[in-house]
């Protein structure tokens, strides 16, 4: 699937909730299907900046495609990571570089793009595109 | 703090006060994602009343000029009612005088006065400046500067488990290296009250000034400067219901006089040539530039508010709250309160076991709940706790029952969707 279409799909199941309980519950739920990041890459270097709860990403390259992996201790920000890892994984670098990642605001979580020190959606699709830079550069 | 009271008879005598209060706010009769607002987070910034909006909406309108500059009447006017707070402050504050009195843009400017002008004179190599160990980040980091250019360094004195400072190790750091005790007066993270006047006294003994945080103290209670004897004395307008972008900085008179200037430019100085430039005297020294007139106007009205409600009001409704609070919130399964010692004002932080406050915080907000989560400026000490932050509920004036209560039934559901 591309990117869009797992952005359409993601766009399609949020749908089917009416208020924001059965949007986070999904959320929360979504959460335990992220691809867990190994052990050994929990370092303070792959802590991504900028979020209230600790969030680390890993990201390496399998055959042409960059596959991403990572882990939360807040349910919310495991949720939204796994979905950001449901769209940009198993795709090609420059194809994440270049996305954009107009899902988020239409399943309601507007907010979380919002600039502040406490969330930090913006830092995670950062570093994931900036993955995407690196390992595209790498190719060459 | 308060006398024993049968609580439900106070409550009811005052239950139409407190409403005809918390009507003077207009924003809390708005909603937050579709929900009546809860405003739980006034220890970030308080909610305004009406006569304080009003007063700076009529300066605009009706009285804005610029001040200590014209010869015109409106500006002389503008000049006199600017004039009038800053007497209006010394009053409130018990200060000396009104030259006394610094207008800032708030307390982390303030604090960073102090630390530079004051810092940069007196401090050398090997001097050591006294933290505690709940300062905020405004306590912390504009000593560390001043520091690292000094060549002198912060020392902590230790805390105790319930929150409140160890009193017995605090004496013995008060050595002839010290040149400041930098404390706040209650801790925005825990709601924890210090000893202030009886630290500033020690450290008197032993020939150290005090600056004194007062940022979450002005609207829980009123800051008497000389009772103290704080040196050094710094606030905000936003916490006590006054506007953003303005806070005052007492300093003893002898004390300021020889401090140099801070920062340079127009109204600090009395004669400027290429050459040579002079100062103004106090407390224009420390006003350079424009001022946030209209600010300081909405400050005067804040502090009029306060003093119509009444600090002994305050004092009681706040504690009524955070007793009544703290109960519902200890019958809840395994949660934590941090900062249990019963010398404390208006705050609760708090975890639950197994979740991130960040996701508590965060499903709170959609239920119309405004409550602060993370680590409050205060990372020092959520290091010293060993956690990444708390869900941190604060309170005002304007706070009931029904808020707490609210409160605690979406606390109920958010800990249920999370465990």
């Amino acid at each position: 699937m591309t990117i869009q279409d797992t952005q359409n799909t993601i766009v399609e199941e949020f749908e089917l909730f009416g208020d924001w309980m059965e949007r986070y519950e999904y959320i929360i739920e979504l959460g335990k299907s992220l691809p867990l990041i190994d052990e050994q890459y929990k370092t303070d270097e792959n802590l991504i900046r900028g979020c209230q709860s600790r969030v680390w990403l890993h990201a390496s390259m399998q055959n042409d495609r960059v596959v991403f992996t990572a882990d939360s201790d807040a349910l919310i920000t495991k949720g939204i990571i796994a979905l950001l890892v449901r769209v940009l994984s198993n795709h090609k670098p420059d194809d994440i570089a270049r996305a954009e990642l107009w899902f988020i605001d239409r399943i309601g979580l507007k907010e979380h793009l919002s600039p502040t020190r406490s969330n930090g959606l913006l830092s995670m699709i950062k570093q994931m595109k900036m993955y995407g830079i690196a390992l595209q550069a790498s190719q060459f | 703090m308060a006398e024993v009271m049968d609580t439900d008879h106070r409550l009811s005598r005052n239950a139409e006060d407190l409403n005809r209060i918390r009507n003077m706010f207009p924003i809390l009769s708005g909603t937050m994602n579709g929900k009546p607002l809860v405003f739980l987070d006034s220890a970030a910034s308080s909610q305004k009343p009406f006569q304080v909006i009003e007063a700076m909406s009529h300066y605009y309108r009706f009285q804005h000029a610029n001040i200590h500059r014209g010869i015109y009447q409106l500006s002389q006017q503008a000049t006199e009612a600017f004039e009038q707070v800053r007497k209006k402050t010394a009053a409130w504050l018990n200060a000396g005088h009104a030259h006394e009195i610094i207008f800032t843009r708030g307390t982390t400017e303030s604090i960073n006065l102090v630390a530079s002008s004051f810092g940069r004179k007196y401090f050398k190599t090997g001097d050591e400046i006294l933290v505690s160990t709940l300062e905020h980040h405004s306590n912390i980091v504009p000593w560390q500067l001043i520091a690292e250019q000094t060549g002198a360094k912060l020392r902590v004195i230790p805390m105790l488990d319930n929150g409140e400072v160890d009193l017995d190790a605090y004496p013995r750091m008060l050595t002839g290296k010290v040149k400041m005790l930098a404390l706040v007066h209650i801790s925005n993270a825990l709601g924890i009250i210090h000893p202030v006047k009886e630290m500033i006294a020690m450290a008197h003994s032993a020939g150290i000034p005090a600056l004194i945080d007062g940022a979450q103290a002005a609207p829980h209670l009123q800051p008497d400067v000389r009772d103290l004897d704080a040196d050094f004395y710094a606030l905000s307008a936003h916490k006590m219901y006054g506007p953003t972008g303005v806070g005052v900085l007492y300093g003893k008179s002898h004390l300021l006089e020889a401090m140099p200037p801070y920062q340079g430019g127009g109204e600090m100085i009395s004669q400027v040539s290429f050459e040579q430039t002079t100062f103004n005297e106090l407390p224009f020294k420390f006003e350079a530039g424009t001022p946030d007139i209209a600010g300081v106007i909405g400050l005067g009205a804040a502090i009029d508010f306060l003093l119509e409600v009444g600090y002994e009001n305050i004092a009681a409704h706040e504690s009524d709250l955070l007793q009544y609070t703290t109960g519902q919130l200890l019958e809840l399964d395994e949660v934590n309160i941090y900062g249990t010692s019963l010398q404390k004002a208006s705050v609760i932080s708090f975890d639950a076991k197994g979740t991130h406050p960040y996701d508590v915080g965060a499903l709170l907000d959609k239920q119309g709940i405004a409550v602060r989560t993370g680590h409050h400026c205060t990372q020092p000490l959520m290091q010293h706790l060993g956690i990444p932050g708390t869900v941190r509920a604060s309170f005002g004036i304007y706070n009931n029952r029904e808020d707490a209560d609210r409160m605690l039934e979406a606390l109920k559901l958010a800990l249920k969707m999370l465990r």
